[in-house]
């Protein structure tokens, strides 16, 4: 909160969130739709049907594409949007889980932050009045966040792409809500995410910077909102700062030579493709030491922290039945996976 | 008696003084939070204000108070939103659907909501959360009204209570809310939920006060 207004290309900062939404029914009005009642609930074209569960992400945002990126036929149902890094209230994920209940349940999925987790709680009990069965499965990837042995505290930062992927998968393949939740959780239990933070974010209400960041640092394991991370650093070279997030990962995931992994490299805003795949060249590195085999690999801001510099390395330890939901097809607005050997035929 | 016009009038008072604290508080979140903070009380007072002001005139105590809890979450979400929610339904639940309730009864209401703040946000006094105000000042009204003091002197126990509670929370380490992932490194800074309680607080404490003397 300290220094200049920030400079961004907006209108009204308090209508920065629904003037976005706008724009992205006008880009991707053929998978999305706005709910009637709920602006700010955003449903699926495609992908809702009978028998079906209904898998429903949400959270604030500035996170984009997290969390309406992932809305679409073989991830999300619909997601939930709040303002500015602020929790959804509880109308928005209600009129969500309804307008896509197939009848199989309901599946919220978010990230372990106790506004979140309020308003959820509360949504779930307006739908247990309208005798929908609505679960919560937690992300919680953020290895910065909170002691090994408290992985119930930890936040829910860019893993969720992968974990919101492979529930979406389960729910997709027609798996019951007990075995949705079931691989939820396995999800959520083998992604570990870490990040570095080299330049604040400012919010569009205030413009600005959120947090102080000297010339020539970086703060390890800063949250997506800028919550301070575990400690602050000399900024060094990209391969020793990956070196330093691979060590803490790794030491985490104990993975066996052989075993695979999916990675993801994700930008918190400002820091570009380059930065990234920089990055990514010393992450192959380090997993080829390690004995690890790259079964697949996103690298892009696929959650980000508005303008945030910095970015985040999340590895899923992989087995059978994750690769299997990783690889299933999904059509997303932001992320789009076709089955492997498809003709690329658009 | 504690009337419509005056739970209007306080919730006005409220959208100003915390849409005029908006920044600071958004600066108090930003050292050891998001700093959204302040965006979100300020949303939240002015969309409960409003939602007041659109009622008609029949309105009860309970209509307002549930308008203004409804009308707070919708707007904000976030953990504001909810804990003060649940705090202004169950004011009106203490509330009544009644036009007017006696002012000896008013401090009954700051004790409901800070039942509704501990209820849904599950921390307890210690935590550095809002907690560390609500409860002391539930617990000021409680102890003014058994003892039989006035309002005004009630009212000034429970500003009292809800300012200490608030500088408190320099000196703890928090555990729940966001900040909790900062450890000691919360220490020393106020929590920004325990700074807007206070300054809510001092609102109602100073209208219901000099209520009584006009």
């Amino acid at each position: 909160m300290q220094g200049a207004m920030t400079q961004k290309l907006i209108n009204d900062g308090n209508a920065a969130v629904d003037e976005m939404l706008d724009g992205v029914m006008a880009a991707h009005g053929d998978l999305l739709q706005r709910h009637e009642r709920a602006p700010r609930a955003i449903v699926a074209r495609h992908g809702p049907r009978p028998g079906k569960v209904a898998l429903v992400i949400g959270g604030g945002s500035g996170h984009e594409p997290t969390f309406l990126g992932f809305v679409g036929k073989g991830l999300a149902d619909a997601a939930a949007i709040g303002n500015v890094f602020a929790s959804p209230p509880p109308q928005p994920a209600v009129d969500a889980a309804l307008a896509t209940y197939g009848g199989a349940g309901v599946l919220f999925m978010y990230g372990n932050y106790a506004g979140d987790v309020m308003n959820f709680d509360m949504a779930t009990e307006l739908l247990e009045l309208e005798g929908v069965e609505a679960r919560t499965v937690l992300t919680t990837d953020d290895i910065a966040s909170a002691p090994r042995d408290q992985r119930e505290r930890r936040r829910g930062v860019a893993g969720n792409v992968f974990i919101f992927k492979a529930a979406g998968a389960a729910a997709d393949l027609m798996m019951s809500l007990d075995e949705v939740e079931r691989l939820a959780r396995h999800a959520n239990a083998r992604t570990f995410t870490l990040g570095v933070a080299l330049a604040p974010c400012s919010l569009p209400q205030t413009r600005r910077a959120n947090f102080d960041i000297a010339a020539g640092e970086m703060e390890i394991g800063m949250g997506i909102h800028g919550e301070p991370g575990m400690r602050r650093e000399a900024l060094r070279p990209a391969d020793a700062v990956v070196d330093e997030i691979m060590d803490a990962i790794l030491a985490e995931m104990g993975a066996a030579k052989g075993d695979r992994v999916a990675v993801l490299v994700n930008s918190l805003g400002a820091t570009p493709l380059m930065e990234l795949y920089i990055m990514n060249r010393r992450v192959a590195q380090r997993l080829a030491e390690a004995g690890l085999i790259v079964h697949r690999t996103l690298v892009g801001p696929l959650c980000t922290s508005l303008e945030m510099a910095g970015a985040s390395i999340t590895l899923m330890h992989l087995d059978d039945e994750l690769q299997r939901l990783l690889d299933h097809p999904c059509e997303c607005a932001m992320y789009q996976l076709r089955r492997p050997g498809d003709a690329d035929d658009r | 008696m504690l009337t419509t016009g005056d739970i209007a009038r306080v919730f006005r008072q409220l959208a100003d003084t915390i849409g005029a604290a908006r920044d600071e508080l958004c600066r108090l979140d930003g050292v050891i939070g998001d700093a959204d903070h302040g965006i979100a009380m300020a949303d939240g007072f002015a969309a409960a204000s409003r939602a007041i002001d659109v009622l008609p005139g029949e309105a009860s105590l309970a209509d307002q108070l549930n308008a203004a809890a409804k009308g707070f979450l919708n707007a904000v979400g976030a953990s504001s939103g909810p804990l003060y929610a649940t705090a202004l339904m169950r004011a009106a639940k203490a509330a009544g659907a009644r036009a007017e309730m006696p002012l000896t009864e008013a401090p009954m209401l700051i004790v409901a909501m800070a039942e509704g703040i501990r209820s849904r946000g599950k921390a307890e006094q210690g935590e550095k959360t809002m907690v560390d105000v609500w409860t002391p000042a539930a617990a000021a009204a409680e102890q003014g009204m058994a003892s039989g003091l006035t309002l005004p002197e009630i009212m000034a126990r429970i500003r009292d209570a809800a300012t200490v509670g608030a500088e408190s929370t320099k000196s703890m380490v928090a555990t729940k809310g966001r900040s909790a992932r900062l450890g000691a490194r919360s220490l020393g800074h106020i929590d920004p939920g325990a700074a807007s309680a206070a300054m809510v607080l001092n609102v109602i404490a100073d209208d219901w006060g000099q209520r009584v003397k006009a």
